[in-house]
């Protein structure tokens, strides 16, 4: 099964609960970012739930952009299928993300009745198009197109005006006058689609709710997680971690330093951990490259450092503020050497908070290198979501009491773990090292010293209790869905719908990819007689990562596209369902 | 483990070079030029008199870079080119520890030249010290960056036709806030200029002139080149860099001392918990 074949858009069958898809797009600079941001923010405010993704074009400034939103009364974790509601400022360049954004034939699409014809793209979608004067009437309130658009789509998608209002005077830093300005083209744009406006969503007075995009939550994870140093390069989509890190840090007793690049950031972190600090650095891709001698490094001087790696569409500088799932391989193949590592990765925008904390844990505990997968569609999305369940704990180095008589740095223990001596700490003084080593610290170049050091390096990784929070496991069906990171969101959904037309599938959402769990994973398959793999990548990097790695059940499938188109929960739940009929007639 | 054996909880009233030696045997040539630095740095930890374990001496790979293994200080042994990354992070994560950071001349120019720049340009609190022999030993005969251009090589026969590197004056240009140059056979001179380096605020370069006797022999020579800089230091670049410009390579001495503050990017006391940094994600 190919996930190049087109995306069949019928109307989602809603299991929950309503929900709507606002798109809205225009040419950089006309403020639709800010638009879709407010809007996410009355949702908040109205005791929604909701995701904004952002997309645009590659230009630094100007250019195309699009917030893609999807709010609801319960948790979402992945786009729809298609938008019902498309608010279009111009159609500049629009045909370079048209695909990103599909209509129904029961969509609304409301455009600037002076921005020229409705491109054909969307018009063969059937979606109704309502043309105002979007322009002239934001001119006449004295305001911005945007303030307009937010009201239209508030109105239409059944966001309670109050909730935009508040949205738009907590969001205005500026002055006074601006203000009621942008009050009134809101009002306007609130107006001008009544007539077509939905029943008001309905927020549920649920759970403690936050709105943070999986890049915050990353980063608080890691603040959380015990992180005090971070050391990095800007890179997209990676950069807006560390952003909102640099003044946390401060905040929490650390510190943030912008390096000259990645092979001086993943070196500044080791030297920090070295120092006895928990260390981190973000990054993407290409970034990613440059660090694994680095990487390597840690893994042999055993010491712990969480890189988190903000995945985007590769190979090379590729697509950079699009998402993929392509860097798996990688980070579980991509170093010289023996070099058992960590890599685990988020299932939501909301667990790149649990898990980032859970690298820094196991890293810490394990001393050694942890590699938290993210990507851009959970790094740089913003989500109201449930308060996250975090680990919990401080991390747990085990260190060396001064002057322990014998010490030897790299002592081969039982578990493989050996007390590491923090500098300042007087008599266990030693040197880390990169070099194949003794016991004692000591270069070495003999065979069993090697063999020894490379089994107490495998040793404690794989024979740590990882508990639980390996897998995210649903259902007990005999066909099974294995995927991993944001593919999570949309097969959760392709499952439900799936479901409801009778074809119940086990999803199996794996968080621990390295060392890969195998009692763990024939406890979750047991009874499963296939499994089908979905993720975002060319390849099926995580099918051939398994087979390599597990006997699966049966004939493995794989169902998985590149980006950056999102996986839809359509596209899978369509595969699911013939993926089981097929077995049926197999029968 | 190789700290002095001291009983535990009594550090001796003063630290002699002796306890800042670790008991590994080096695996340098005989005659190396190493040897001396390696003296001369645990004469100048002496000087300073900070316990050895308060100390981190950190290197990439190289012959030089053997150097931590050699102290009773804690070490860190990384990868080639990368010690003062390590070491930048350290000290700033860490900012009680002293921290010398040891390359060679292939280690800290060439694979390392990005991050000497922006370490002279940071100036970070520690001591930089590069063991220069104007070729790889440790791979046995090439080219560096100090390398004279008509020097031949297996690699570069007839030599590189590639102009040397000028350390110093990039250093200066750099923003380095102390600058000298030391020469191996001159323990006792090298190992003043070391502890004058490490007590000097930001980020201290010191080139020494360090021969490898093995690839190099005709280096056994330097001994009656170097001679004593014949002026006292300056603070001002610009003349300090003329004078480096101009003088024949092997003018020992601190060529220059400069006032800038150190990098002030460390850890910041905490002002907020982690319930304060969540009422901002809540809705
Ligand atoms: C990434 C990488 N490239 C190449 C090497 C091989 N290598 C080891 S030491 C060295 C040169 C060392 O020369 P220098 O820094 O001048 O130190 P010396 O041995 O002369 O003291 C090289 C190229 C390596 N270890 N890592
Ligand atoms: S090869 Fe040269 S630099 Fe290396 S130990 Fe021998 S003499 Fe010293």
């Amino acid at each position: 099964m190919d996930g190049s074949t087109s995306i069949e858009l019928k109307q989602a069958a809603h299991v929950v609960q309503r929900d709507v898809s606002i798109a809205i797009a225009g040419s950089g600079g006309s403020g639709v970012m800010t638009a879709g941001t407010w809007l996410l923010d009355a949702a908040a405010r109205a005791g929604l739930y909701g995701l904004m993704v952002r997309t645009s074009g590659p230009q630094i400034r100007g250019g195309e952009a699009a917030a893609l939103l999807r709010l609801s009364g319960a948790q979402v974790e992945s786009l729809d299928d298609a938008f019902d509601v498309l608010v279009a400022l111009d159609w500049q360049n629009v045909h370079r993300f048209a695909d990103e954004i599909p209509l129904r034939a029961t969509s609304v699409l409301v455009c600037d009745a002076d921005a020229g014809e409705v491109p054909a793209v969307f018009l063969a979608s059937g979606a109704r198009v309502v043309a105002l004067p979007l322009k002239k009437m934001a001119k006449a309130a004295g305001s911005w197109i945007n303030m307009l658009a937010l009201g239209i789509s508030g109105a239409l998608a059944g966001v309670p005006q109050a909730q935009l209002e508040e949205a738009v005077r907590s969001g205005w830093k500026r002055d006074g006058d601006g203000l009621a300005a942008n009050l009134r083209a809101l009002n306007e744009g609130c107006l001008a689609v009544a007539h077509l406006a939905g029943s008001p969503l309905t927020g549920s007075a649920g759970p403690r709710r936050w709105l943070l995009s999986g890049n915050e939550a990353a980063g608080y994870g890691a603040l959380r997680g015990g992180v005090r140093f971070v050391a990095a390069y800007p890179i997209t989509p990676a950069t807006e971690m560390l952003e909102w890190m640099a003044p946390a840090l401060a905040r929490t007793g650390g510190c943030l330093l912008q390096a000259e690049d990645e092979l001086a950031s993943i070196n500044m972190i080791i030297g920090a951990s070295f120092g006895g600090v928990p260390s981190l650095t973000a990054t993407a891709g290409p970034g990613l490259s440059l660090m694994t001698e680095g990487i390597g490094l840690a893994v042999a001087a055993e010491v712990p450092i969480v890189v988190v790696d903000v995945m985007r569409g590769g190979p090379s500088t590729g697509i950079p503020a699009k998402s993929e799932q392509s860097d798996l391989s990688f980070a579980v193949a991509g170093l010289h050497g023996d070099a058992p590592r960590l890599v685990v990765s988020p299932t939501s925008i909301s667990d790149c908070a649990a898990t980032t904390h859970w690298a820094v844990q196991l890293a810490e505990a394990l001393q050694c290198p942890a590699l938290v997968l993210s990507d851009q569609f959970l790094g740089q999305s913003q989500a109201i979501v449930r308060a996250p369940e975090l680990p919990e704990g401080a991390p747990q180095r085990l260190v060396a009491p001064a002057h322990a008589p014998g010490y030897k740095r790299y002592a081969n223990t039982e578990n493989g773990v050996s007390p590491m001596a923090i500098p300042g700490t007087p008599g266990v003084t030693y040197t880390a090292d990169g070099l194949e080593h003794t016991e004692g610290a000591i270069p070495s170049s003999q065979a069993a010293d090697h063999r020894k050091q490379l089994d107490k390096r495998l040793r404690k990784l794989t024979g740590h209790d990882y508990g639980s929070r390996w897998a995210d496991c649903e259902g007990d069906a005999p066909l099974a869905v294995i995927t991993f990171g944001s593919a999570t969101g949309p097969v959760r959904e392709a499952a439900r719908r799936a479901a409801a037309q009778g074809v119940e599938v086990r999803v199996i959402a794996l968080r621990l990819l390295m060392p890969l769990q195998a009692a763990a994973l024939d406890r979750a398959l047991a009874g499963v007689e296939r499994v089908i793999v979905v993720e975002q990548n060319h390849g099926a990097q995580l099918l051939h990562y398994l087979r390599g790695a597990y006997d699966l059940p049966g004939q493995p499938a794989s169902f998985h596209h590149p980006g950056p188109l999102p996986l839809r929960p359509a596209e899978i739940c369509n595969a699911l369902v013939a993926w089981a009929r097929e077995e049926e007639t197999l029968a | 483990m190789n700290d002095m054996c001291q009983p535990p909880g009594l550090a001796p009233e003063t630290f002699g070079a002796q306890h800042y030696k670790s008991d590994y045997k080096p695996i340098w040539c005989p005659g190396c030029g190493d040897y001396t630095v390696l003296a001369a740095i645990t004469k100048a930890l002496a000087t300073v008199q900070k316990p050895p374990h308060e100390v981190a001496v950190v290197s990439g790979i190289g012959c030089s870079s053997r150097i931590p293994a050699y102290t009773s200080c804690y070490g860190f042994h990384g990868v080639h080119g990368r010690a003062l990354a390590a070491g930048t992070g350290l000290k700033v994560a860490r900012p009680d520890l002293t921290v010398l950071v040891a390359s060679g001349d292939g280690d800290g120019y060439s694979i390392g030249g990005n991050h000497f720049l922006h370490a002279c340009r940071r100036n970070v609190d520690l001591t930089y010290i590069v063991m220069d022999n104007h070729v790889y030993g440790m791979t046995k005969g090439q080219p560096s960056p100090t390398t004279e251009p008509d020097w031949d090589s297996k690699l570069s026969p007839g030599g590189t036709g590639v102009r040397s590197f000028h350390p110093l004056v990039i250093a200066l240009a750099s923003g380095a806030n102390f600058v000298a140059r030391a020469f191996s056979g001159d323990q006792q001179g090298t190992a003043e200029i070391i502890a004058q380096g490490i007590r000097h605020p930001g980020f201290s370069f010191i080139e020494i002139l360090s021969p490898c006797v093995t690839f190099r022999p005709e280096q056994r020579d330097w001994r009656n080149l170097v001679h004593p800089a014949s002026v006292q230091p300056t603070d001002d670049p610009a003349r300090a860099a003329k004078r480096i410009m101009t003088d024949d390579g092997f003018n020992i001495g601190v060529l220059y001392a400069g006032h800038r503050a150190p990098y002030a990017g460390g850890p910041s006391p905490a002002s907020a918990d982690m319930a304060a940094l969540e009422a901002e994600f809540a809705v």
